[in-house]
């Protein structure tokens, strides 16, 4: 690690802001990355910039500085109001180029992981990605950032000393939300733009929603989580029925997605959700790593599995170890009884 | 329709154990083909199949990547090049990109670059789209579905909650998801004539690039430290008894914390 490289005219943190028809995206992820960048620009006593594309998004801007940025880099262009790779790229990297940001945060998002890897080949620096925790060096004054490694097994911190921007792509849910402050001030700069249609080859011919469960996860309170372990159709059924008397939602592991008893959207982990909920509820869900990175910040967490050297009790304030296919109607039959009762 | 793919040789980490320590264990893991990269291999197989043409596959690794390849010319591949020197070594997503790209344009004319979306050890989906990004070609990423008309492909791209529907011109680069296809598996025919091909092997002075750009040294990241995620080890208090003793217990906690 060499620190021979004079970056002082590089400053500033930049967030990119995705939206979807002049609304900030389903996620919260945009506002979360504000938050964050928030606090990576006040220990670099520096300013947060949010950079917005998209076609008739101004208002939208107003809103950004409320949520902590200084300034926003607006581009609004109808050529930009879906996202396309090839202009999104051109005109961040454009601005980079020339205003210098020492960093520049892109959400983890499909949009955000199409986007990000192209903007750091071109700008030539280093891009971590899917990170789950950021902070300043103290001494550096660089980025570090951590991200879950070699299948989300282990974690690895990552630095990018000698190129700027120093990059990283952050996971939804992982951030906490800033808090909306309605006099905070700041600066709306609007970007000049000349598009060449050409510039960019690729068309969007058209947009679907996919099929959704209608569930969100991330803002469930209570999630009963079903691994393999539980995943024959019996037990399933009892484990909904569990989720109902809990006021719960019903989130899954990967393989179980994999199997179709629950939509992608309700997945947790690594390759799915990162949930903070007030009580999960594992039932037959072994703890792979790829899984736990995905629920560890939950508040009270309760394991059923039938191995009692699964890694999930290593996570779990409560643990039942028992077959879940007689603990689940057990304890729905318990609760029932407890509701009686009162 | 001549295809270059993309495919990188990684260990299985789903086979992956811990020590009693809560260590990884990271020797004697399986080497494969990453997931993701046969749904690359297929898709370009399949537009083969109707179309014609050649499929040339690279990957770059240490010698032992060899294996890999051979079982994509198994599977149907005509040319397989290996990118392999020491000097490629500690190469970061920019530096892995950049060595590929040299190779792709070296290999010089192709309709179409294919890789898989992510690869499974890394997970950070970046090389696919720096590739495209080296190369100035269109990008089509996390393609579902791939349909080639004339000079223009149409590709069914997956955005989470969105599915878009795009249209590029050829040549261009699409990184392929795992609901694009089914792999073919290497036929043992095919796979005992793939050992008697040739893998050329390309290193760093066959690649016209700067040598500040590649391997560890060309990387922009360095990696601090690796550490395991943590965990609340001891802490859980475990209800014992028969199912119906153990949840009555379980719904006085849960009565404890009001979530009754």
């Amino acid at each position: 690690m060499t620190d021979t490289k004079d970056f002082s005219d590089y400053k500033g943190v930049w967030v990119f802001i995705e939206q979807q028809e002049g609304n900030l995206t389903r996620t919260t992820l945009s506002l979360e990355m504000l938050g964050e960048g928030r606090k990576l620009a006040d220990k670099l006593g520096a300013p947060l910039t949010a950079f917005l594309l998209g076609h008739n998004v101004g208002k939208l801007a107003e809103e950004l500085i409320l949520y902590g940025a200084d300034i926003v880099l607006l581009a609004d262009h109808p050529a930009l109001a879906e996202y396309r790779t090839g202009h999104y790229t051109d005109i961040i990297c454009k601005e980079a180029l020339e205003r210098k940001p020492d960093v520049l945060l892109v959400g983890a998002s499909p949009v955000g992981r199409d986007l990000a890897p192209r903007i750091s080949f071109r700008l030539h620096t280093g891009c971590t990605a899917d990170c789950t925790l950021l902070d300043i060096d103290e001494e550096k004054k660089i980025l570090v950032s951590t991200r879950p490694a070699f299948g989300g097994n282990v974690m690895a911190t990552i630095l990018c000393p000698d190129h700027r921007p120093q990059m990283s792509t952050v996971r939804p849910g992982v951030m906490d939300m800033p808090v909306k402050d309605t006099a905070r001030k700041g600066e709306v700069v609007t970007l000049n733009l000349s598009i060449d249609e050409a510039a960019d080859p690729v068309k969007v011919l058209s947009v679907k929603k996919r099929e959704h469960s209608g569930i969100n996860i991330r803002e469930a309170e209570r999630v009963v989580c079903v691994g393999m372990g539980a995943g024959d159709t019996q037990t399933f059924a009892r484990l909904e029925e569990l989720a109902k008397e809990l006021d719960a939602q019903v989130g899954g592991t990967r393989p179980v997605v994999e199997a179709c008893l629950i939509t992608h959207d309700c997945q947790i982990g690594q390759t799915g959700k990162t949930i903070r909920p007030e009580l999960y509820l594992a039932v037959g869900v072994s703890g792979t790593v790829q899984h736990t990175t995905g629920m560890s910040e939950a508040k009270t967490i309760v394991a059923i599995n039938k191995d009692a050297k699964a890694e999930i009790f290593n996570f779990a304030h409560y643990g039942i170890v028992g077959d879940a296919s007689k603990i689940v109607p057990a304890l729905i039959d318990q609760i029932r009884k407890a509701k009686a009762a009162r | 329709m001549n295809i270059i793919v993309c495919i990188k040789q990684v260990p299985d980490v789903t086979e992956v154990k811990w020590d009693e320590n809560g260590s990884l264990i990271r020797t004697g893991l399986p080497s494969i083909i990453n997931p993701n990269d046969k749904h690359a291999l297929e898709a370009a197989l399949a537009l083969k199949d109707v179309h014609g043409g050649t499929i040339t596959v690279i990957s770059m690794g240490p010698p032992q990547v060899e294996e890999s390849l051979r079982e994509a010319l198994g599977m149907g591949c005509d040319r397989a090049i290996l990118l392999t020197d020491r000097k490629f070594g500690g190469a970061d997503c920019w530096a892995t990109a950049y060595t590929l790209g040299l190779a792709i344009r070296k290999i010089g004319s192709f309709d179409m670059v294919i890789t898989g979306v992510e690869a499974m050890d890394g997970n950070t989906a970046q090389v696919g789209p720096e590739i495209a990004d080296f190369l100035k070609l269109p990008l089509c990423s996390y393609a579902l579905d791939i349909r080639c008309e004339g000079d223009k492909v149409f590709v069914l791209q997956n955005m989470g909650d969105m599915v878009r529907e795009l249209e590029a011109p050829l040549p261009c680069l699409i990184t392929a998801e795992k609901e694009l296809n089914e792999p073919r598996v290497a036929p043992m025919d095919m796979l005992m004539e793939a050992y008697a091909k040739e893998i050329e092997i390309w290193g760093m002075d066959v690649l016209d690039g700067d040598p500040a750009n590649f391997g560890l040294k060309g990387s922009p990241t360095r990696l601090r430290k690796v550490f395991s995620p943590k965990r609340i080890k001891g802490k859980v208090e475990i209800l014992e008894g028969d199912p119906a003793e153990s949840a009555r217990k379980l719904v006085e906690k849960f009565k404890e914390h009001n979530f009754i």
